[in-house]
């Protein structure tokens, strides 16, 4: 089957409370047969957030294909496009293999001595004196391990002693985050992917399940294609895939989600559609929220929303008269607008409907990344590891007894700083050494001309840890060439909490190094010590690191010390996972005792509007015990919306073959060329006055900067203009700019601190005509054309994989 | 009756408060989560004063001697860099201290002059005032360790 042409493959039909059949999914190089392979090495999913279980496929000491696994309970065998072809960048010629030091200018090959002897030097000059933690700054991702996050978090927090640490999960699933946190005490998802065996709706907010998560949109397509199929509500202003198939399609102006969501929980309040008993036992808000949202009709919403007033009552009605709900959410809602409060507004509406807990009835704030839960679970990111509060100083005892520092070492005078802050610091010359770790801003955050100009500057000294030579790496001082999946050991934990063992199945390339190990000789050769003049961080190796992290999590919300490497070489677990729940635990919140305790939760709350931390005797005040908060605020406008000079709304996203900025996925070259090169989709109606025709080479102009595009007349809302954020320049000659990021606006959600990618104001101004050839969109996918006669998007025979039901 | 005063006093802090916020705003602009939030804060304030205007017009009718120095001048315009940053917050902190106090003492006047739609306006503004004053706590303690010991 060629899974280009068919990204999702064969359905294969089950209905409620049934078990998901297998299907077993392989794709090996050219001419290799299943017998031919030397071994397989178990491993997950690396090129989106499913956490799908794999194998890899190895051949003298090659990686030469994967398949799926068939028990796992995530896939049932089901492996994603981008997994299937792309393990060939991990045999790219143009991995980077040494390191490199910027001198008068160039980078140069240098030996891995002399590397680390730079980055110490520099270090050491640079801690030494007051305030010498505040020069540092770390850049992390959402696609290293656990064990790596963990070891980073370890080594900045607890040795450099910095709260200046962030990962590229602020991007992608900072909002999950947060969203969890306001309504529920702490991160961690209530729901599990089996609630979609189970549930008879599934409500998709601006979540394009089909180009994200491929394997789980297929779950949801067997269970649509079966006997007792679920209704099907989707928020998203594209015709994607979703959209397509659902009962109720909302297709709203980005950045009105709020007022959607308010005027939802208002149609299920006046409807009856709410749980009373169950809402005055298990929550707390709900006077307030039906106040806030009352002036929130049918009929506002649809005029905020630019949506049929009927819609917003159909959707209402879908939610509000179901017997077992399951809420998806993700970047529609967390990179826009007020991101927050309209997650929040999802998590009240199953909090309404006391939709939670039970089978069929959850919701997951899904993430964007592979192992962004882990960066959010190991304090990599913005939060502190397992699940702690900042502002609770017996959480901060508890991590300097575990790591053996005094108390005022572990920065805790407000929470971690958050990415766009670090990079204003060191915009403001206050930090001196920033450190990337597998991430590439420099496509990556908005405001691309910005972002260069401070990567670039002089008296910044900037690490990159990668594979390739992306653009980020070409702007650095020093390169570090790092291993990746397939090449290194370490666990990590997808959406529905369920931890994954990843196996070394090969070596790196010639000096490439294990991100753990790079980290572990920094902290060795930095000498930082514990109190008892001790080596800070005892651990050698990625088991080592593991048990570490069992301690960390010990009674936290995300208990890992039930497992073992030994325990998930026999198959994922959902944590929590200690004595308790030696098999793990599908879902929280069954007996809706939510995390709200003041002791035990992970923030003492914030204001929506303002992202105001509020204190722990407030929080003390509002006597929560184990009741989940309901939130709203009103709906605002976007910081910038469409005027007479830039009178069309910009929104970015991925398609279904590539990944992020490309650095695998542009590598592989089924789906290279799938997706070649960017594009913009535009709805005919605003294309035509315009003289703009399929095809045609686009300028897309904002305030801050422009990209140039191939026009692809779609299904996309009047009015909205769609970029691919994919396209950097590391395989393009061609002077012109195609980053969707040249364009977006510095701006962020109050609470979250999340971008805001998906709400900007543009121009369009056709440069040239495309003689006719279409744009390089994909045709099958939420990019498809509305014009007759384009060529479909096929893999062909290198794209041929093999696809078993059954297993 | 003094309480005109009062009111005169605090539709003019709230006013005083809004432009602060503005000018801040637009001085730090290159602190995107300044510009963007203290812009909201400035409509927040504008609407307040507006929800107290006719309660000025209603008791400035019975206005007595005005007492001397109930006005306050604290901001007079944006400082540069990091530390002019915190010493900008650090001034709108004070003049919204100084609008949260007020909301006080109107609320009890109001009770004493047993105006129940007075009382009213007070309790929908009290709130997002102290939340002001929250955000801009919060603000400042993230920023004052690296303006004050590191920059």
């Amino acid at each position: 089957m060629d899974r280009i042409a068919d990204p999702w493959g064969e359905r294969t039909p089950y209905g409620a409370g049934e078990e998901w059949p297998a299907r077993v999914d392989t794709f090996l190089d050219e001419g290799l047969q299943p017998d031919d392979v030397d071994s397989w090495v178990q491993a997950a999913s690396i090129l989106h957030s499913n956490g799908d279980g794999l194998e890899i496929a190895v051949k003298d000491g090659r990686i030469v294909g994967v398949r799926g696994a068939a028990e796992d309970r995530v896939n049932h065998g089901r492996v994603d496009p981008k997994d299937l072809y792309g393990w060939q960048a991990n045999n790219s010629p143009d991995r980077l293999t040494r390191p490199l030091l910027r001198r008068e200018g160039e980078l140069f090959e240098i030996d891995w001595e002399t590397a680390m002897d730079a980055l110490v030097a520099k270090s050491k000059e640079l801690l030494d004196g007051p305030g010498g933690w505040g020069r540092f700054g770390f850049y992390t991702s959402g696609q290293i391990f656990l064990e790596d996050y963990y070891t980073l978090g370890v080594l900045g927090k607890a040795g450099l002693g910095t709260p200046h640490m962030d990962g590229n999960t602020r991007l992608c699933t900072a909002t999950a985050g947060a969203t969890l946190k306001a309504s529920f005490g702490t991160d961690g998802q209530p729901g599990s992917y089996t609630d979609v065996d189970h549930c008879d709706a599934l409500a998709l907010w601006g979540h394009n399940v089909a180009e994200t998560q491929t394997v789980l949109w297929m779950r949801m397509l067997d269970r649509r294609a079966g006997p007792d199929p679920p209704r099907m509500l989707a928020v998203d202003p594209r015709p994607t895939p979703v959209a397509m198939e659902a009962d109720v399609h909302l297709a709203v102006r980005n950045g009105t989600n709020l007022a959607l969501t308010n005027g939802l929980i208002r149609e299920l309040i006046h409807n009856g559609w709410v749980d009373e008993e169950w809402v005055e036992a298990h929550t707390l808000g709900f006077e307030k929220l039906e106040e806030t949202v009352d002036p929130y009709t049918p009929e506002k919403v649809a005029e905020i929303c630019g949506v049929e007033a009927g819609q917003v009552r159909e959707a209402a009605e879908l939610l509000g008269t179901c017997e077992r709900l399951f809420s998806t959410v993700l970047q529609g809602f967390y990179q826009s607008n007020q991101a927050t409060a309209a997650g929040c507004g999802v998590n009240d509406i199953h909090l309404l409907r006391g939709m939670i807990g039970r089978p069929g009835a959850g919701l997951c704030q899904m993430n964007g990344q592979p192992t962004a839960q882990n960066t959010r679970e190991t304090g990599a990111n913005g939060d502190l590891p397992g699940f702690r509060n900042w502002d609770n100083e017996s959480h901060i005892e508890e991590l300097a007894e575990l790591w053996n520092v005094e108390m005022l070492q572990v920065p805790h005078w407000a929470p971690p700083t958050h990415a766009m802050q670090i990079f204003r610091y060191a915009e403001q010359g206050s930090i001196e050494l920033l450190w990337i770790s597998a991430t590439n801003p420099a496509v990556s955050l908005p405001e691309l001309s910005r972002v260069r100009e401070i990567l670039a500057k002089k008296d910044l000294f900037v690490v990159v840890q990668d594979l390739f030579m992306t653009e980020t790496a070409a702007l650095a001082d020093l390169v570090l060439p790092a291993a990746t999946w397939g090449e290194k050991t370490g666990t990590f934990t997808n959406v529905d909490r369920t931890v994954h063992l990843s196996e070394k199945a090969v070596d790196p390339p010639r000096e490439a190094k294990a991100d753990l190990e790079i980290f572990l000789e920094y902290a060795r050769r930095m000498d930082f010590r514990d109190k008892d003049g001790e080596p800070l961080i005892k651990w050698s190796d990625p088991e080592g690191a593991f048990e570490a992290w069992k301690e960390c999590s010990r009674g936290r919300p995300c208990d890992y010390t039930g497992m073992t490497y030994e325990k998930l070489r026999r198959g994922p677990i959902q944590w929590p996972c200690n004595e308790e729940h030696p098999d793990g635990t599908e879902r929280l919140y069954t007996d809706a005792d939510f995390n709200t305790y003041p002791d035990f939760s992970e923030t003492f709350g914030h204001d929506l509007t303002t992202g105001a931390a509020q204190t722990e005797e407030e929080h003390r005040a509002k006597e929560a015990e184990g009741r989940a908060f309901l939130h709203a605020i009103p709906y605002r406008p976007s910081p910038e919306v469409p005027s007479e000079e830039h009178p069309l709304l910009l929104t970015t996203g991925r398609t279904v073959f590539h990944f992020h900025t490309r650095t695998k996925t542009g590598r592989a070259p089924q789906l290279a060329d799938a997706a070649p090169d960017v594009w913009v989709e535009i709805h005919p109606g605003d294309a035509a006055p315009l003289g703009i025709e399929e095809g045609d080479t686009v300028q897309v102009s904002s305030p801050r900067g422009a990209a140039v595009a191939k026009a692809r007349l779609s299904g996309i809302r009047p009015g909205v203009v769609f970029l691919p954020f994919h396209y950097g320049s590391w395989d393009t000659d061609s002077a012109r700019p195609r980053a969707a990021n040249e364009l977006t606006i510095t701006a962020w959600d109050p609470v979250s601190k999340q971008p805001l990618f998906k709400v900007g104001a543009v121009r369009l101004d056709r440069v040239e005509s495309g003689g006719g050839e279409p744009a390089p969109a994909p045709t099958n996918t939420a990019s498809a054309p509305v014009g007759e006669g384009i060529p479909a998007t096929v893999g062909g025979a290198a794209a041929e994989a093999t696809s078993r039901v059954g297993g | 009756m003094q309480l005109a005063h009062y009111l005169g006093f605090l539709h003019r802090s709230q006013l005083d408060l809004a432009q602060a916020f503005r000018e801040v705003g637009e001085g730090h602009a290159e602190e995107a989560d300044i510009f963007h939030i203290s812009g909201t804060l400035a409509k927040q304030c504008d609407a307040h004063a507006e929800k107290l205007h006719p309660f000025v017009e209603r008791y400035g009718e019975e206005e007595a001697e005005e007492p001397d120095r109930l006005h306050s001048e604290l901001f007079k315009g944006t400082r540069e860099g990091p530390i002019g940053l915190l010493r900008d917050l650090h001034d709108l902190y004070l003049m919204a201290a100084e609008v949260d106090i007020s909301w006080t003492l109107v609320a009890q006047a109001a009770q004493g002059a047993r105006d129940s739609e007075l009382l009213e306006a007070v309790e929908a503004c009290e709130e997002e005032t102290a939340t002001q004053m929250a955000w801009l706590k919060s603000r400042m303690k993230e920023a004052a360790p690296q303006a004050l010991v590191v920059a």
